[in-house]
């Protein structure tokens, strides 16, 4: 088990280094930071002056390993737009983004769990057929349009949220719910064929051969069972806390961590895109290491299977 | 153990009948239409007795019982009636089925390993059970948990109550199903192919242990098989399904020594043998057709050798047959003065290897 | 006497990870564990046994299909070896097999039609469509397909049909040696006879040897002129089906022949029951594999491996019976 894990950890690190080195080169190679920083009427002299400063007259081999050096010994760097230290300036928006990712989470699940849930226990019926149709809507709607629609909706027609911004709680809403919606769409598709699989198990018919009632089946049978391959999808939203609000930020401009990632992507402000690259994949290695973990001490049967598939 | 005299050739029953299926018919919802899969099962079990179910795969031997126990879901239509000691069971309301299930009527089923929930430990498993019917909770059930395990033959019992299914063989894991059916100390245990799942030798082990159970508790047992074999050997008394009917019911020596259907006959001599000269099998041409498919008539007619006009008029009565006062028939031609099928199985003996 | 197939100890064993303590342990599983017999042209050798006692790992190696660990095959005179070299694939034409699972073997997305003409396909490329359909069309008509069935697609036969047309497949290129795994063990009591009968006749017309493999007893007693019983990877009897199933010397096959419940043997309860389950591949006992579950096992039993003794055709892996104390295991019981 803990060679499994260590594995999974080195293989983790890995492609989060790859992601790092891509931005890089890319980043790198598609525009010159100076000219966009400065703007192109700046005097030669700044734009020296700006390259020397911040290493770009290296070759880029040699920039590439410098990073890394740097970031080996907990220095990620400068943001060249406003000189800050990268990771201060993505940290300050951590927390703007978790104000609607977490909310957002937390609806997500609330919705999307019992309605999988319920489609499933009443498959074939008028309930379970208007729920697959508003799943199938919520994750066919890209996140951008639905937020406009709603945006349009309840800030330009009913006025009652306002369109953009972050001043109040109220800029929130309509960000929040946005995602929420999107996410419970594939949580309850996801949940609902998780819980078919289930109750179409032998167990499920002993259990009921047994003598227990069919809300006792589905509790202690059905659900402990099917929450196991919903753990997977679990472990996904919570891994893109800090960046799945890149569309939902942009459309409502609200200033978190995926709208700075927009913005310095166009301004190639490469620190500060490593730094939120490596975040989010931090974090996405996180949830999923923790998911792995959750998963075998719920499940039995994987940490045989665990074992043998860890040689 | 056969009970002459247990049911009179009218098919009026006695009193010691346990269970009684009347005319149970069902239909399955399949989205545009209702299929029957069902056509009016009639089969009563009396106390302690063995019945053995036996037909090919499809022909509604588990829907039969399922369907008893109220077990098959709310895409099936049932009709007809089930009756425990004279009491209408069939369309009980949840909370009374659930009582009965498990307790008075258990039941195990062919694949014992995915017939367990994989995450909960066995003692769990059948602690639960012991509560629903016993009452029993903490430390009592799991003492009588061990002694479950014990009793159906496994050693270590309070260990094993700590392991999970995946931990067990598919015969272990079977005594495990058993042991939890024992629980609620059952008067009839239906046993859904319990042994089709597991080697010879496993099987000969379970089988052996059915039958000791059965001697103890004189519960009562209907054993469901498409192995002849089996329920020869198990049974006091057979039915014979065929595309969801009953086509003929026998005390066991009657229907092994006398078989009056086509398609029993068919059955017997289509299984090859270990003991005795080889003899070429005889096939039953065609294959089952599905339950939507059904022809008018006699469902066996299309395969069976022997068909003619009259049987395409209406699917034969279920009659007596010979002179056992418990065997029956749902075929037209059976009765006929000169016996068909003169080559009886085991009579050929198989001819080098000749094609026919 | 021209033997067309010829085993010689065949081992196959895999590396396995084995749950144990935090980090699992590495073990050998026996898969097959010195196996040797040998099939005359146009005989059908029978191997019966439990679930993983390494049959269908025979059949794989006898192919080619899997490298063993050791030991020879040997097809008419040929080693087969699992390089899949010309020489391999001119073996493998006249080697077919016939699988469990018709369903898994065939091509969902081919009408039958087409996948019963694939073997001319590959060995036989410049045969043209027109033949090749004809011909397609003469093995349907042989193994009782009709005509009108040709165009369909696997999943519009029943499982009887399904498993005539991997029969129909497996005899395009005329085969010396047609190994069956399990080809009957899905289909139900009338179709399995249906199948039992076609591969006899088409044996009796084509001639080709078979290896034949079953859990089932009766079955490997009605389409064998040998058979031998597997435990643990090993082969424990070999005979005729008479000596082996009448008359079983072993143990094992004593406890396996018993505990077969037949119409015919209804109410005579002579079943010998074994304790227990058959060990694990990765744990075969030491000495004789079966003496855990041995009724009769002596001490001596635990420390030597019995070899497989022939006297008169019929061969026995145990000592109380090849030490000439046959008798007092007779008189033992
Ligand atoms: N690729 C493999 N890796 C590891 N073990 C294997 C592999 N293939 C087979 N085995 C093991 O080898 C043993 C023999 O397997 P085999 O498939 O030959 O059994 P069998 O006699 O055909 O059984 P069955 O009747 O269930 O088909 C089994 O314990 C099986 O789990
Ligand atoms: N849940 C179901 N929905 C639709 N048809 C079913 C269902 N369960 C069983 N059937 C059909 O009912 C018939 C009898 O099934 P079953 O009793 O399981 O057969 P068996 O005799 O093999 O036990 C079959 O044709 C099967 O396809
Ligand atoms: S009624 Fe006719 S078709 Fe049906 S089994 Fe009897 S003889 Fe055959
Ligand atoms: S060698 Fe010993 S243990 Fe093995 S079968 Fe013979 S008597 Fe039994
Ligand atoms: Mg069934
Ligand atoms: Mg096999």
């Amino acid at each position: 088990m803990v060679e499994y894990l260590l594995m999974k950890i080195f293989r983790a690190l890995v492609t989060v280094t790859l992601i790092v080195s891509a931005a890089f080169v890319v980043l790198r190679l598609s525009g010159d930071p100076a000219i966009i920083i400065l703007g192109p009427e700046a005097p030669p002299e700044a734009f020296e002056a700006f390259r020397r400063n911040w290493g770009l007259d290296q070759p880029i081999w040699v920039q590439y390993l410098k990073y890394f050096a740097a970031v080996f010994q907990g220095d990620l760097g400068v943001s060249m737009r406003d000189g800050r230290s990268a990771l201060e300036v993505v940290s300050e928006r951590i927390p703007l983004t978790l104000a609607i990712t977490l909310p957002a989470l937390f609806l997500k699940l609330c919705i999307g769990l019992p309605a999988g849930v319920t489609a499933a226990l009443y498959r074939n019926s008028w309930v379970d057929r208007l729920i697959m149709m508003l799943s199938v809507a919520g994750f066919t709607v890209p996140s951008f349009v639905l937020g406009l629609v709603l945006a349009m909706v309840f800030a330009v027609w009913l006025g009652w949220l306002p369109s953009g911004g972050s001043d109040t709680w109220a800029h929130a809403v309509l960000p929040t719910v946005t995602m929420g919606l999107v996410g419970a769409a594939v949580i309850a598709r996801f949940t609902r064929s998780a819980m078919l699989e289930v109750l179409g198990q032998p167990y499920i018919r002993t259990a009921s051969a047994k003598g227990l009632l069919w809300r006792d089946v589905v509790r202690t049978h059905a659900l402990p069972n099917a929450a196991i391959p919903t753990l997977t999808i679990i472990g996904f939203l919570v891994g893109s806390l800090v960046a799945g609000a890149v569309v939902v930020e942009s459309v409502f401009s609200w200033p978190g961590v995926g709208r700075l990632l927009v913005n310095a992507v166009a301004n190639r402000d490469l620190a500060v895109v490593q730094v939120i690259l490596l975040l989010v994949g931090l974090t996405m290695v996180g949830a999923n290491l923790a998911v792995d973990i959750l998963y075998g001490m719920v499940d039995p049967r994987l940490r045989i299977k665990r074992l043998k598939a860890g040689s | 153990m056969r009970r002459p005299g247990l049911f009179y050739c009218n098919g009026e029953t006695a009193m010691e009948t346990l269970l009684s299926v009347k005319d149970l018919k069902i239909d399955f919802d399949q989205g545009k239409r209702f299929v029957r899969a069902l056509h009016g099962v009639n089969l009563d079990v009396a106390k302690g007795e063995v019945l053995g179910v036996v037909g090919e795969s499809g022909c509604g031997k588990s829907i039969t019982w399922l369907a008893a126990l109220g077990l098959l879901g709310n895409r099936a239509r049932i009709s007809g009636s089930v009756r425990l000691d004279g009491e209408e069971i069939a369309g009980m309301n949840e909370t009374d089925l659930s009582r009965l299930r498990g307790g008075r009527i258990a039941m195990i089923f062919q694949d014992p390993s995915s017939s367990l929930n994989p995450v909960h430990r066995i003692g769990r498993q059948i602690n639960e059970a012991l509560k629903l019917h016993r009452g029993l909770t903490g430390a009592a059930a799991d003492a009588e948990s061990a002694r479950l395990l014990d009793r159906v033959g496994i050693a270590n019992a309070t260990r094993r109550l700590r392991e999970y299914p995946h931990e067990m063989s598919g015969g272990m894991n079977q005594r495990i199903m058993i042991a939890m059916a024992l629980a609620g100390e059952p008067e009839l245990l239906i046993a859904d192919e319990p042994t089709t799942a597991l080697d010879a030798t496993i099987q000969a082990q379970i089988l052996d242990l059915l039958t000791e159970l059965r001697r103890d508790t004189g519960m009562a047992l209907v054993l469901i098989s498409h192995d002849l074999g089996v329920v020869a050997d198990m049974s006091d008394r057979v039915a014979v399904m065929y595309g969801g009917r009953v086509i003929e019911e026998a005390d066991t020596g009657s229907l092994f020594d006398n078989p009056a259907h086509p398609y029993t006959k068919g059955l017997i001599a289509a299984l090859p043998d270990i003991d005795g000269p080889r003899r070429r099998l005889e096939s039953i041409p065609g294959t089952v057709p599905a339950p939507d498919q059904l022809p008018p008539g006699c469902s066996f007619a299309p395969r069976c050798a022997i068909a003619s006009k009259i049987c395409d008029a209406a699917m034969p009565g279920f009659l007596p047959f010979g002179e056992s006062a418990n065997h029956f028939a749902a075929c037209v031609k059976c009765r006929e003065e000169a016996p068909f099928g003169e080559a009886a199985p085991g009579e050929a003996v198989k001819p080098g290897l000749v094609p026919a | 006497m021209s033997e067309l197939l010829k085993v010689r100890d065949l081992k196959r064993h895999y590396e396995v990870h084995v749950p144990q303590g935090l980090f699992g342990r590495k073990a050998s599983l026996k898969a097959v564990d010195g196996v040797s017999f040998s099939i005359e042209k146009g005989k059908t050798l029978g191997l019966v046994g439990e679930s993983g006692c390494g049959k269908s790992t025979t059949a794989k190696l006898v192919l080619g299909l899997i490298p063993a660990t050791a030991g020879s095959v040997e097809f008419a005179g040929t080693p087969v070896t699992a390089k899949h070299d010309a020489r391999w694939r001119a073996l493998r034409r006249r080697m077919q097999m016939i699988y469990q699972d018709p369903l898994g073997a065939l091509d969902r997305r081919l009408p039958v039609v087409t996948q019963i003409g694939e073997p001319f396909e590959i060995h036989n490329p410049e045969m043209s469509r027109v033949e090749r359909t004809e011909r397609a069309s003469g093995l349907m008509n042989a193994v009782g397909l009709r005509p009108d069935q040709a165009m369909r697609y696997p999943h519009e036969l029943s499982g009887g049909q399904r498993q005539r047309v991997v029969i129909a497949r497996a005899l395009a290129l005329e085969p010396d040696l047609l190994v069956c795994d399990e080809p009957v063990s899905a289909l139900d009591v009338s179709i399995q006879a249906q199948v039992l009968n076609l591969l006899d006749d088409l044996r009796e017309r084509t001639g080709f040897a078979a290896l034949f493999i079953s859990h089932d007893l009766k079955v490997v007693r009605q389409m064998s002129d040998r058979v031998a019983v597997m435990y643990l990877g090993r082969i424990v009897e070999a005979g005729l089906p008479e000596d082996v199933f009448l008359r079983p010397q072993h143990p094992y096959t004593k406890a396996l022949v018993s505990a077969i419940p037949t119409p015919a043997r209804r109410g005579k309860r002579e079943r010998i029951v074994l304790e227990g389950d058959p060990p694990s591949p990765v744990d075969v006992p030491p000495g004789c594999a079966f003496h855990t579950r041995c009724p009769i096992a002596q001490p001596s039993c635990r420390n030597t491996v019995p070899q497989l003794v022939s006297s008169g055709g019929h061969a026995v892996a145990c000592h109380l019976v090849n030490d000439g104390a046959a008798t007092a295991v007779q008189a033992a019981e």
